[in-house]
């Protein structure tokens, strides 16, 4: 998978938790889920647990903690592909 | 954990405690009553002169037990009251049975799933002939102050 359709993968699973859709339209590898797109944290775990249904992966706490950015989101997912 | 120390570790006082006792409790599910008394202090504005349970009290029994309650339980002894808080955080639910004073409740809650301090639940509660009074999903977070 490249990182396009990996990124694009993540933006359709984080779209109907984000509360600011202009952050949404403009998304980057900084944009922040909480701070930007304004997802709360309770959304935060449906966005982890959509990515682990939609990449067949598993998220431990550690990653998720780490997984608050577009950039963060993709190194871990990324990670936990290579290891599968 | 004991069923009885659950009540007991619960972040909530009068007027605003809606759980009387966990009746039974396992890792997938709660069940908890609570019997709404005579003075409860919405009855005087919930209705002038026709004292009926409000939909919100009913939500928040089905919180204190299908959240609170079981959260507290499947936390185990990571839980305590005073650098923990939380939380509900969206909750859909149906009503079909009013609930009027010295009405007993039973609330029946089963997991969907608790990750990363997350419980969601589908949350059913009862009369005492077990008809249905409400029905719904609830989820709710715990997290350190």
């Amino acid at each position: 998978m490249t990182q396009n359709e990996l990124l694009s993968k993540l933006k359709t699973i984080i779209t109907p938790y984000v509360q600011n859709k202009e952050a949404l339209e403009n998304l980057t590898n900084e944009t922040d889920f909480i701070k930007d797109l304004e997802i709360n944290s309770a959304n935060l775990v449906d966005v982890v647990l959509d990515v682990e249904d939609a990449f067949d992966i598993e998220i431990d706490n550690e990653s998720m903690e780490e997984m608050l950015t577009v950039a963060a989101s993709i190194k871990v997912i990324e990670e936990k592909l290579a290891s599968k | 954990m004991y069923k009885d120390q659950i009540i007991e570790k619960l972040p909530y006082s009068t007027p605003f405690l809606f759980v009387d006792k966990v009746v039974d409790v396992d890792e997938e599910h709660i069940t908890g009553e609570y019997t709404f008394t005579e003075d409860e202090f919405f009855y005087k504005g919930h209705f002038v002169d026709n004292p009926i349970t409000p939909g919100v009290i009913l939500t928040e029994c089905m919180a204190q037990i299908g959240l609170a309650c079981f959260g507290i339980y499947l936390l185990k002894d990571a839980w305590d009251q005073k650098n923990w808080s939380i939380a509900m955080t969206s909750n859909e639910m149906n009503f079909y049975k009013p609930v009027f004073p010295k009405e007993k409740v039973i609330v029946v809650a089963t997991k969907i799933y608790f990750r990363f301090n997350k419980l969601k639940c589908q949350v059913t509660m009862y009369t005492k002939d077990q008809t249905v009074i409400a029905k719904g999903n609830i989820s709710g977070m715990a997290f350190k102050k």
